[in-house]
């Protein structure tokens, strides 16, 4: 089993209101010195099998119609190794 | 014959019922439409309500897009059934790309509920012909996900086409872009809005005008006219 993770974020252009309420909590907070925050979703997928070209095409066609909508959001698909120990 | 004109039910739809009611008013018979259903049962016309679908995961109707009943309506939309798309409806549209853009959560981050005041852009469309083009109207509006987004490219396209249908007046309730209420695609039969005409059909109930009437018996003048 592998895990391939698919993180969406919103088009640098679309105003993104949540992460700019989050921004201006920072200083509230004493986080000084960001000037910008964008919130975006990240999905993990488990993924039976190898993580191999047709299944990543899969997983690509996947985010591309449902998990993203490409009108106002970009994503990028990446596998995670799961090594052994690496959970902190 | 009376115009059959169906109401699909999601799970999460609330205004499927209203919707059914304001089109039985207009003179016409709603047809209940369930969501797994691939069947259209052969109506002459489909509104997608308000509500919730699918609780609004992952995007605003984004779920409700992928419905068994969405398959046969997509290619009935393009052949040239006429859909009206009523705030969560309109973002099922957006996302199953039968109208352009997206919608977004609003620029305030709140749940907004009022009486909305409106410009009809364009009268020529399956479902405002009973409107005047310039006339102004109130019908309520009820929205998390209504900020309407498009690239300049589109929403100068669509501006030029006359497809933007319904434009909010005096006040902005979303940060739409251009503050557009509701578009329709190339050839007019396929129109989404944020507002809820559903809810203004009688004069007893909600904003106490029948400013939304129009929608529903438009749309039963042009099935008329096509029978």
């Amino acid at each position: 089993m592998a895990r391939v993770v698919v993180d969406v974020m919103l088009k640098p252009e679309i105003l993104d209101p949540q992460g700019q309420a989050v921004q201006r909590a920072l200083p509230r907070l004493g986080f000084d010195g960001i000037s910008d925050v964008r919130q975006g979703k990240r999905f993990e997928l488990e993924v039976d099998g190898p993580v191999d070209d047709a299944a990543l095409a899969r997983i690509h066609e996947l985010a591309e119609t449902f998990l993203a909508n490409t009108v106002i959001e970009n994503f990028t698909v990446k596998v995670e190794e799961l090594a052994v120990g690496a959970e902190k | 014959m009376t115009a059959r004109i169906g109401v699909v039910t999601f799970p999460g739809s609330l205004d499927d019922r209203d919707t059914q009611r304001a089109i039985r008013l207009a003179g016409a018979e709603p047809v209940a439409l369930w969501h797994k259903d691939k069947d259209l049962k052969q109506v002459d016309a489909v509104v997608l309500p308000g509500g919730f679908s699918y609780g609004d995961y992952l995007r605003a109707g984004a779920i409700s897009r992928f419905s068994p009943v969405m398959e046969t309506l997509i290619d009935q939309a393009k052949a040239g059934l006429p859909v009206l798309g009523i705030c969560n409806g309109f973002q099922v549209l957006t996302e199953a790309h039968l109208l352009p853009g997206a919608m977004l959560g609003n620029d305030h981050l709140h749940f907004i509920c009022r009486d909305q005041k409106l410009r009809v852009e364009n009268a020529g469309t399956a479902w405002t012909a009973d409107y005047e083009t310039g006339q102004e109207i109130h019908i309520p509006l009820k929205n998390m996900d209504g900020r309407y987004v498009a690239d300049s490219y589109t929403l100068d396209k669509l501006e030029a086409e006359g497809r933007v249908v319904f434009r909010y007046m005096d006040f902005n309730p979303n940060g739409s872009l251009r503050d557009i209420a509701g578009v329709t695609n190339e050839a007019g039969n396929v129109v989404g809005l944020m507002p809820h005409p559903e809810h203004a059909v009688e004069p007893l109930i909600g904003s106490g005008r029948t400013d939304g009437l129009p929608f529903f018996t438009s749309i039963l003048k042009k099935l008329v006219a096509a029978s």
